[in-house]
């Protein structure tokens, strides 16, 4: 990399906080609880719209993990959720009516609200349908994780985006309030997906899953990306580029090796695919507030009308994470 | 009071070390602390308020220590000679962290102890012998200064020691050293550790060690040789180290290995591991059988740990492993088999192929119209699709995604000129790749075919020069595949041999005699159709020379009976 190129990448990094604290004012504070933050508190960010039904568990998971507080932005939600958020104990919340797409996917809200509240801690970036799971999981706390990367002195860690499904078609069973989502989107698929190097930001490009099989199949280079760095040992200085495949500077983004050894990493389980999706495809496809003009949807909203089941014989069903580590989705690297 | 010590350095995590040191004295240990200078003053008097009820706990001098640097033998120090002068009945030293928990009851250490009144515990290795240096510096960490810290000041580290290089300075080790590394937790008789703070050269050394990187891993280690009389150069606590030279950290999860490894003392334990602290701290809980020290079971699996970080599974492409092209390991995760022209020159190759060697047999994984899997499956393991687009948008994660999902079944499959070539050259290249190659085979169809010849002479042109490509590949230097190449009309002249060859190096551990062969497809009038081809002006070669003619000399028996009677 010559000098001019990491100057260039270092001006749009600057770019990205300029514009971060510029889209401040889309944001009205509903709950500021971030008088009692500790420095060793690990934190949550994400931006949730008309989510409420999933909020329950979810909290409830990543308390469980050991997250110590809570950032929200709402954008614009008419289900509750806002009332929802402002009620629990551990949540500062934030809410916008402007455009998600214009704040590049919410990603300069949350840019912001780091860059003001999370220098100095642990950061974890996940919507309101991503479940972490990294090594030892079940045994091991978040903190586990986090104090050994610390000690280790790694500041990222990568966690892959992997598409969870139901068996039969995905409307079939409804999901109820504070159900784990994996009870009904509990299958996988284990082993088709492509990897690139991102040569300019150094980090992976990662594509495939059910949603290239499906509904990408004759054009897979618009597949959704899953490569995802969502916890970051955070700086005022970064800024995530777009969503949290990648962040600058793009050193963060080396979260594998290339000489042939295994770094740590873990996987978000992402339980989009629940009977609440079809509402949601609908509603999106209205917006178009998504990513490519919405591409993603459309090709859904086309395949799921004629084929509407993603499972297939040779899907895995969810175990545990030492399953997900065998299948090589995630890896112990040297964490033992 | 106990003939043991302890020795405790302690920085972070006080009220961990709070718990451990009652337990040492609550065994009849005294316990001499030392606080890291880094720690703040209110914390520190803190953490002595709250041990003042403890007459034999005492406070040392506290130094600043930091990782690799002087700080840590200068604390050691200061503890020790605290602790041979106020407690004068204590016979063995033992030098503990804050994050060190006992694992074994103290008596059993003592009594351990007791048995081996002069003998020195202690790691200590000439640093030619050793495996464990991490970071290129292994003798010079004794013939160069380092005056910079490894952690805050890198830069500077890494440029006084290529300037050192370059200028070729190398200190002189003071006489009578012999350099020794080896862990910093030791346990030392009151003999040695005295002579070695007593020595009236002392002076000299410490300032030669002030400069050596990491003396606290060779500072007594080296001293000891001088004067001990009994060194078991191995360290009573449990301590592992990663490829980076990090300690290893113990968890909840690894109650039951800690239990069973029979270790009196193991680092570094996780702060919030409550119930390895509940366990361990409590006698009666963790009584073990009095054997000897047996760390074998921990060693395996952190061993494990640093062969995954640093070589990985060989054939795994995945987030958070992406090799170089020949740093892969292995670029495929098992051995696989490609037959190219066999599918064409035998009408059943596939459904024999998979009678013969079992595992998957697939058809032209690579054709263009769709991925032909076994069963032409619109799926395949791991949930693979038949899209041509998606497997050759990535050609090369597609053919190592299949070998990974498909671990222990053999993969085999059909390829030829008119497949997407995107791999081939990873292929040649891969040792795991077995490649049998009956070249111009691919002209077969077309002589099947039921086109213009205008377009079968293009068609063939095309598909020859492709094959052409492929087979210098196959030949070239670098490849590493095992190839086996005919023509096709050496093949044809005993295809029951060259079938014999494939198949008994697939099935290497079972040989077993063909009694079987595939149909070959009849080629009475081929002849006539290279030479047609000829005619046209295109030249057809790599099948071989089919001798001319309508007669069919070369008709091969097989055909009219396909069963090999033995």
């Amino acid at each position: 990399m010559s000098v001019w190129q990491s100057y260039r990448l270092r001006l749009q990094r600057k770019r990205w906080r300029i514009r971060a604290f510029r889209k401040r004012r889309d944001l009205t504070l509903v709950k500021d609880r971030t008088a009692g933050l500790r420095d060793e508190d690990i934190l949550l960010f994400s931006t949730v719209r008309n989510e409420e039904v999933r909020l329950p568990y979810f909290l409830d998971y990543y308390r469980k993990l050991g997250v110590n507080h809570f950032f929200f932005v709402d954008n614009d939600s008419t289900d509750g959720g806002r009332e929802y958020l402002a009620q629990q104990p551990d949540v500062s919340l934030w809410t916008t009516p402007a455009s998600y797409k214009r704040a590049r996917f919410g990603v300069d809200w949350l840019n912001w609200l780091q860059m003001k509240y999370a220098h100095g801690h642990w950061v974890l970036v996940v919507d309101p349908d991503e479940f972490l799971i990294y090594p030892f999981c079940d045994t091991r706390p978040l903190r586990a994780l986090t104090d050994w990367l610390d000690a280790s002195s790694i500041r990222s860690f990568g966690a892959m985006l992997l598409d969870m499904y139901p068996r039969g078609k995905i409307d079939e069973v409804p999901y109820r309030r504070m159900q784990n989502p994996l009870e009904i989107a509990s299958w996988f698929d284990s082993g088709n997906y492509s990897i690139y190097r991102n040569q300019r930001f150094g980090n992976l490009w990662i594509q495939g899953g059910p949603r290239a099989r499906l509904f990408f199949r004759d054009d897979p280079a618009r597949a959704p990306a899953l490569n995802k760095i969502p916890l970051v040992k955070w700086d005022r200085e970064y800024a995530y580029v777009s969503s949290t495949h990648m962040l600058l500077p793009r050193g963060l983004n080396l979260v594998y090796d290339e000489w042939g050894g295994e770094k740590a990493s873990g996987v978000l389980l992402h339980t989009k695919f629940l009977d609440t999706f079809a509402l949601k495809a609908q509603e999106e496809l209205d917006r178009k507030q998504h990513y490519a003009n919405s591409a993603e949807y459309k090709a859904y909203a086309a395949s799921l009308a004629s084929h509407p089941e993603m499972w297939c014989k040779w899907s895995e069903k969810y175990i545990n994470w030492r399953q997900l580590e065998i299948l090589g989705l995630m890896s112990k690297g040297n964490w033992a | 009071m106990s003939t043991v010590g302890i020795i405790m350095l302690v920085h972070t995590a006080l009220d961990r070390a709070e718990q451990v040191i009652r337990h040492w004295v609550a065994n009849d240990c005294p316990v001499v602390v030392h606080v890291d200078a880094k720690v703040a003053r209110k914390k520190n008097d803190a953490f002595r308020a709250a041990l003042s009820d403890l007459p034999t706990v005492l406070f040392s001098r506290r130094h600043r220590c930091e990782w690799g640097t002087w700080g840590i033998v200068a604390a050691s120090q200061s503890a020790a000679e605290l602790m041979l002068d106020k407690f004068p009945k204590v016979r063995h030293v033992y030098l503990a962290s804050g994050s060190c928990l006992p694992l074994r009851p103290v008596k059993e250490l003592r009594s351990y102890l007791d048995a081996r009144p002069r003998t020195d515990f202690i790691e200590s290795a000439t640093i030619a012998d050793v495996s464990w240096t991490v970071g290129g510096l292994d003798e010079e960490r004794f013939t160069l200064r380092f005056p910079f810290a490894w952690k805050r000041h890198r830069i500077l580290f890494d440029g006084y020691v290529r300037l050192q290089r370059r200028l070729k300075v190398r200190r002189k080790i003071p006489d009578g050293i012999v350099p020794h590394i080896g862990s910093q937790w030791w346990c030392l008789t009151r003999q040695t550790l005295s002579t070695i703070l007593q020595d009236p050269g002392r002076a000299n050394y410490d300032r030669y060690f002030r400069r050596v990187w990491i003396p606290d891993e060779s500072y007594f280690q080296s001293l000891v040789r001088l004067y001990s009389a009994n060194i078991e150069s191995r360290s009573l606590t449990l301590s592992k180290f990663d490829f980076q030279g990090k300690p290893h950290i113990f968890y909840d999860d690894h109650l039951q290995l800690l239990r069973r490894s029979d270790c009196f003392v193991a680092r570094k334990i996780w702060p919030h591991a409550d119930r390895l602290y509940e366990t361990f701290l409590n006698d009666a809980a963790s009584a073990m059988k009095g054997a000897e020290p047996n760390p074998g079971k921990i060693d395996r699996i952190f061993s494990k740990a640093v062969e995954r970080r640093t070589r990985g599974r060989p054939g795994l492409h995945m987030q958070s492993r992406l090799p170089h092209e020949g740093w892969e390991n292995g670029f495929t995760a098992a051995p696989y088999s490609v037959f190219e022209g066999f599918s064409e020159l035998f009408e059943d190759f596939e459904e024999w192929l998979a009678r013969m060697v079992g595992g998957n047999v697939h058809g032209h994984l690579f054709a263009p119209e769709r991925v032909e899997f076994e069963g032409r499956q619109a799926t395949f393991a791991g949930a693979l699709s038949d899209s041509p687009q998606l497997r050759d948008y990535n050609g090369r994660m597609f053919l190592t995604g299949l070998i990974w999902n498909t671990r222990g079944e053999r993969q085999s499959f059909q390829f030829g000129p008119r497949d997407s070539q995107y791999i081939t050259w990873d292929m040649a290249k891969d040792p795991n790749a077995q490649i049998s190659v009956i070249s111009g085979a691919w002209a077969v169809p077309l002589y099947q075919s039921n086109r213009n010849f205008a377009e079968i002479r293009a068609e063939a042109a095309r598909l020859q020069k492709i094959e052409s490509d492929h087979l210098a590949l196959l030949r070239s230097k670098q490849a590493k595949a095992k190839v086996r190449i005919w023509t096709m009309a050496d093949f044809i002249e005993s295809p029951m041999e060259n079938l014999q060859a494939i198949i008994d190096e697939i099935t290497a551990k079972a040989p077993q005699r063909l009694i079987e062969a595939p149909r070959m497809v009849n080629l009475d009038g081929f002849p006539q159709f290279l030479q047609n081809l000829k005619n046209q002006g295109m030249h057809p070669y790599l099948m071989g020379d089919f001798p001319n003619g309508s007669e069919d000399r070369n008709k091969p028996q097989s055909r009219r009976k396909p069963y090999v009677v033995r």
